[in-house]
């Protein structure tokens, strides 16, 4: 009889406001995206794959110091220098292991050039463990380039953090 | 005569079977909107083509027969929960008759004078697909999983079946066909006559009982994800899996067609054909099973059986005993 009765209570007046509340989400905007087709905006801060920055001539800014391959804590980057036509150094070999890489941001912080930047790309997805070995060739953006979006909110957020400026 | 029947038995096996197809596509698509996501998109507009993606990837599956099992019977469990699911479909009237070159066809594949005795007694065979494909596959989980169909069905099946003495004893029949047709109403009010007013409790036991024998959420211990793997079919894969699938879906929809039969006046309706009117009841049905399963958790199971022996059997007592009183009073 009292299992009965709780029944009854629990058919006629708590399952109905369980009901509403699916109800009420089920003509509710879904939460999630539609992903491939849909994406969410990023923040302006997401620390997404890296890139390697030019000068406004085209040469390249990295000069191969090996900073941020000394800064990073998955020991991620390997380079080596060589000589451009002009006589400066530069990178021979550049190249950055996206499986290893934390995406900690710290070889940015540390390049004294301005030359590597995290952007924001996001989807690696690939078949081989080879191809997530990035190349500079991979990495170096397009010479003829106007503005640089990622250099100024990286520039901004040091002068928020108190940083002193690099040399530019 | 023979042509007539065939014509009909491919028309509502191709029914059914699309039915379960794109049941599938509703449940992921209701289910996913009522926990905040958006179901299926890929497959075709709003993802209506996804059940042929699932269907195609189902058949290029390797069918793994594990070391161990009892071959014939591991076999043959797909097949026998099955089938039951879609002998239901003989005796529901989908349609009103229609006469066509001067034949008077009635919209049945079977007009059996015994229909409802007919499904009770097939809708309880199903389980012993479920007993065999849990004995057979040799897993432990399997086997807890069919041990647990077998207790529920047996708990369930007896208020099941008073459920719906209640309706037997007021329409004194047992035909599914004569049963819609005595729930037909000329009046504005076309629904006056259908026996969910004259039965509520009696519906609220069969929408109960009906959920707890296809084991379906919130009464779904054969399968119990979280506790036995996938219950009953854990061993099975390919469209071996896919029958049991399909044949879950298929009994969803045989006690949605029966339930509308017997509660909701089956075919009858006002202004739309009476196959739409059937359609339609059978979709709210199911949408009712989807949303039961967006909205509450599994039952432990001996929170189960309690239920069904102490709650719902009284209460399926009490249901025909009133029933029977007023009957005899009229």
């Amino acid at each position: 009889m009292k299992e009965v009765l709780k029944a009854v209570v629990n058919v006629f007046l708590k399952m109905p406001l369980g009901f509403m509340v699916t109800i009420k989400y089920f003509f509710r905007k879904p939460v999630t995206l539609d992903y491939p087709h849909k994406k969410r905006p990023m923040a302006p801060r997401y620390r997404g794959r890296h890139y390697l920055e030019r000068y406004d001539d085209g040469t390249e800014r990295c000069v191969c110091c090996g900073l941020c391959a000394a800064a990073c804590p998955a020991d991620a980057i390997y380079m080596e220098p060589e000589e451009n036509e002009k006589g400066e150094r530069r990178a021979r070999i550049y190249e950055i292991n996206l499986l290893r890489c934390i995406f900690c941001g710290f070889c940015e912080e540390a390049c004294p050039e301005e030359a590597i930047f995290l952007g924001h790309e996001y989807e690696f997805s690939d078949y081989e463990r080879s191809s997530f070995l990035w190349t500079k060739e991979q990495m170096l953006v397009q010479h003829p380039r106007k503005d640089n979006p990622f250099k100024r909110i990286y520039r901004r957020v040091r002068k928020a953090y108190g940083a002193p400026d690099k040399i530019s | 005569m023979i042509l007539i029947s065939s014509v009909k038995v491919i028309v509502v096996v191709v029914a059914v079977l699309t039915g379960c197809a794109w049941s599938t596509w509703l449940e992921r698509k209701v289910v996913g909107h009522m926990q905040h996501r958006m179901g299926p998109t890929f497959a075709g507009p709003y993802g209506l083509l996804q059940p042929i993606a699932d269907f195609i990837k189902l058949i290029f599956k390797e069918d793994i027969v594990p070391s161990g099992v009892e071959r014939v019977a591991y076999g043959l469990a797909p097949v026998l929960s099955f089938i039951p699911a879609m002998l239901v479909f003989a005796v529901v009237p989908f349609a009103a008759d229609a006469t066509l070159f001067g034949h008077e066809i009635k919209m049945v594949i079977s007009d059996l004078n015994i229909g409802i005795l007919f499904v009770f007694a097939v809708t309880s065979l199903g389980v012993y697909g479920l007993v065999m494909a849990g004995w057979s596959s040799g897993s432990k989980y399997s086997l807890l999983g069919s041990l647990r169909a077998s207790a529920q069905m047996i708990s369930y099946e007896v208020s099941y079946g008073l459920s719906i003495v209640g309706i037997v004893l007021i329409a004194n029949t047992l035909s599914l066909r004569e049963l819609v047709e005595m729930q037909g109403s000329d009046s504005i009010w076309f629904f006056s006559n259908w026996f969910v007013f004259k039965q509520p409790l009696g519906f609220l036991l069969y929408l109960t009982c009906a959920i707890a024998e296809t084991n379906r959420l919130p009464f779904d211990m054969p399968e119990a994800e979280s506790e036995l793997v996938a219950g009953y079919h854990t061993e099975y894969s390919s469209m071996r899996f896919a029958t049991f699938f399909v044949s879950e879906y298929a009994n969803m929809l045989a006690v949605s067609a029966v339930g509308a039969t017997l509660f909701f006046g089956g075919w009858q309706g006002p202004y739309l054909p009476s196959i739409v009117w059937f359609i339609l009841k059978v979709f709210c049905f199911m949408f009712f099973y989807i949303w039961l399963r967006g909205t509450f958790p599994r039952f432990r199971y001996d929170q189960l059986m309690s239920f069904g022996w102490k709650v719902l059997f009284p209460l399926a007592l009490l249901n025909v005993i009133v029933t029977a009183a007023f009957v005899m009073l009229d």
